[in-house]
């Protein structure tokens, strides 16, 4: 059977790209995509209209819908590539990422204002307040891989803590407290740097897919944590240490959030606990599903990954394009969560599969084609 | 001859899980009884009196179907995290039947329960059948009840409905605890309706794991998915039912919650699931499933909302120290089943 698939193959290559279209796992996302674009194309083509505007300060700056996405995507996509290190690691996600947004926000205000919620200056550089907040935010990436790794928690119920904890422990940092920034420096990362008409947070985004590019190309960061989470126990007799690797991914999924709080304070130059980054691990782990990632953990693609985020975002801004009340929105997001783990299930593949030949035996329709 | 092997292979299961099931509920009772102790050491004056700790019943009467039903689906080696916000689209659901579309009490009651029930058999189906992860499936569920929830009404408002509200000042007398007020006046302990609905609930449950098939059953899957197999139980279908009933749970919890608020709100029964998550691991409901016991997650229920008050009456700002009280204890009795799991496989 596969002998003789491999031969049509060959002899039509038009099909043969076709099939591995399909099978590759950019197809998800990028039909999920193209989907969304003729929606939009259809419902309300000025959706995409890009325009050069002038921003309050006089600088020209760019704005339409599309950029809209590319800006506000930007955590997504810097989470997105955290949480897919770690659900391949671990087979489970981290929903504390909401809540350890609010912790990092509130750890870059609190170095830079001090004690004071209205500073007329910075107490601390910038770079100092980020450095802190990657630190902390590391420190608790590492608790919820302690409990994962070490005391083999289920990942999702040990973040659970974080999850409940994270806003209080937000408050708490700031005194309950909401300070604001006026510093306008402080407000580049979020937003715009002067002269320059896209949104920082794109570059950011761009950076952070630099780097774990660079990271996964010359370290065996993904073969460790793909054979981790394949089998931990014959990982461990090959001489990786699981629990380490585990660790790891947390960690880094850690700096990813610090990186993305800090983004969101910086939008507002200020923040709110209960409300910053709120239901964002939601949308990071559909991005991960979206992306064609098995959430039981294993192989991971990370393009596939951060192309999902932007997905997500897409269908977001849609949504809200079409006045969908905010809190509504997770319904409608929540139905395609359930239709894509369904049409993943493995149980639901074979059927489909199954049904597939008996409606189309494969070689009859082949010849045909050819 | 197959029924033979059954039992005693179940009864043997039973014995070893009971041992840890026992562990974990003396910890959890001795827990709630030094905290009650302390707090009325410490704190005194409200705590002394029945009506506080009565209280705590009549405001966790919902946690405690909840939390019950939750157990049920731990029990079985699962999770359902959407039973908070299942609650919240139960209450607004009911209040928009009741003031709006002219329903009457026992219709809305039928309501919640089919809410319930509806996302019961939907999830159980998705986790059981489909063998789709039980976390990313409740969490969508979550998801979505909360987004119907926006659908149906985005804002707060109370039922004025005369026969709910008649039902919902109900109370019942409880004999012998009433205490003298600073007039001199006596005043009669109460509870709701809710909190007798909460004890039938956790009465009927507790009987149904201890001596009806479904229940044995429930502790075989959850303690070992392929050799309930092989012993012949239905594992998808006790999954299934696992899920039907904590759905079940959730609607008749949400009602309970609906009577004692008397409102509809998106923002009802916000992190609910993550408290009677933490009352059944209090409780000693293991998330490895296999182990726990309703009247454990009684107690959880119990403890968790005694430190919720201890902390209140301290003067602590609540929005807090409750939240970060309750994820610190919830992460020692996590732990604590850690080490208790590590020193087992260690016997082994």
């Amino acid at each position: 059977m596969t002998v003789s698939d491999n031969k049509l193959k060959t002899k039509n290559p038009v099909l043969g790209a076709l099939g591995k279209l399909v099978q590759n796992q950019l197809f998800i996302p990028l039909a999920a995509l193209l989907v969304l674009v003729l929606f939009n194309l259809i419902a309300d083509p000025s959706f995409f209209k890009i325009s050069l505007d002038q921003s309050s300060a006089g600088y020209p700056v760019l704005s339409g819908y599309l950029i809209t996405i590319i800006d506000n995507a930007s955590e997504l996509a810097i989470l997105a590539i955290g949480m897919t290190l770690v659900t391949s690691a671990s087979g489970g996600q981290d929903i504390s990422v909401g809540s350890a947004i609010a912790i990092a926000g509130s750890v870059v205000l609190r170095v830079l204002c001090g004690t004071d919620s209205r500073p007329t200056e910075l107490k601390a550089p910038i770079i100092v307040a980020f450095i802190v907040c990657v630190i902390v935010s590391m420190i608790f990436g590492a608790f919820n891989g302690v409990l994962v790794a070490y005391f083999k928690i289920q990942p999702m119920v040990a973040t659970l803590i974080l999850y409940t904890a994270g806003r209080s422990i937000a408050a708490w940092i700031n005194n309950n407290e909401l300070p604001i920034i006026s510093e306008p420096s402080f407000g580049y990362y979020g937003n715009f740097i002067p002269g320059i008409p896209l949104p920082t947070p794109v570059f950011i985004a761009a950076a952070c897919m630099i780097i774990i590019a660079l990271i996964l190309k010359f370290t065996n960061l993904r073969l460790y944590s793909q054979s981790v989470g394949i089998n931990p126990y014959s990982s461990r007799l090959n001489g990786i240490n699981p629990q380490v690797v585990k660790l790891i991914t947390f960690i880094i999924l850690g700096a990813c959030v610090a990186v993305a709080g800090f983004i969101k304070v910086s939008r507002l130059s200020t923040i709110n606990y209960s409300v910053v980054a709120k239901d964002i691990e939601m949308d990071v782990i559909l991005a991960v599903a979206l992306g064609g990632n098995a959430l039981s953990g294993g192989k991971f693609n990370m393009t596939a990954s951060i192309m999902g985020a932007y997905v997500i975002q897409f269908l977001t801004t849609t949504l809200f394009k079409f006045k969908v009340n905010a809190n509504a929105i997770s319904a409608y997001k929540a139905v395609v969560v359930i239709i894509l783990v369904v049409l993943s299930a493995p149980i639901v593949r074979e059927k489909l599969m199954q049904l597939k030949k008996k409606i189309m035996p494969g070689s009859g329709v082949r010849k045909e084609v050819a | 001859m197959s029924t033979n092997s059954n039992v005693s292979k179940k009864g043997l299961k039973d014995r070893v899980a009971l041992t840890d099931t026992s562990l974990l509920l003396i910890i959890t009772i001795v827990v709630f009884v030094v905290m009650y102790v302390c707090a009325v050491v410490f704190l005194g004056k409200g705590f002394t009196k029945p009506q506080t700790f009565l209280n705590i019943l009549n405001e966790n009467a919902s946690l405690i179907i909840l939390s019950c039903g939750m157990s049920l689906v731990m029990i079985t080696g699962g999770i359902d995290i959407s039973v908070g916000q299942v609650t919240a689209l139960v209450c607004m659901a009911c209040a928009v039947h009741l003031d709006f579309n002219g329903g009457n009490v026992v219709s809305s009651m039928f309501l919640a329960v089919g809410i319930g029930l509806a996302f019961g058999v939907v999830q159980g189906f998705l986790v059981a059948y489909l063998d789709i992860q039980p976390f990313i499936v409740t969490l969508a569920g979550l998801f979505f009840a909360k987004g119907m929830t926006t659908i149906i009404n985005s804002s707060q408002f109370n039922v004025q409905n005369e026969q709910f509200q008649a039902m919902k000042t109900t109370t019942v007398t409880v004999p012998l605890l009433g205490a003298v007020n600073k007039q001199g006046v006596y005043v009669p302990a109460y509870v709701e309706i809710g909190v007798i609905v909460a004890l039938v609930v956790v009465i009927l449950l507790f009987v149904a794991l201890r001596w009806t098939k479904l229940g044995r059953n429930f502790y075989a899957v959850g303690g070992n998915n392929q050799s309930a197999n092989m012993l012949g139980i239905n594992v998808k279908l006790t999954k299934f039912m696992a899920h039907v009933l904590c759905g079940l749970c959730a609607g008749i919890g949400g009602y309970v919650y609906f009577m004692h608020v008397g409102s509809g709100s998106p923002s009802h029964a916000a992190g609910a699931e993550m408290n009677a998550i933490a009352s059944s691991i209090i409780g000693g409901t293991m998330l490895t499933g296999g182990v726990g016991n309703i009247i454990g997650t009684f107690f959880g229920v119990l403890s968790l909302s005694t430190i919720k008050n201890i902390v209140a009456s301290l003067g602590l700002d609540e929005a807090w120290w409750t939240n970060i009280t309750v994820a610190a204890m919830l992460c020692i009795f996590l732990l604590v089943q850690s080490v208790i799991l590590a020193r087992k496989a260690n016997k082994k």
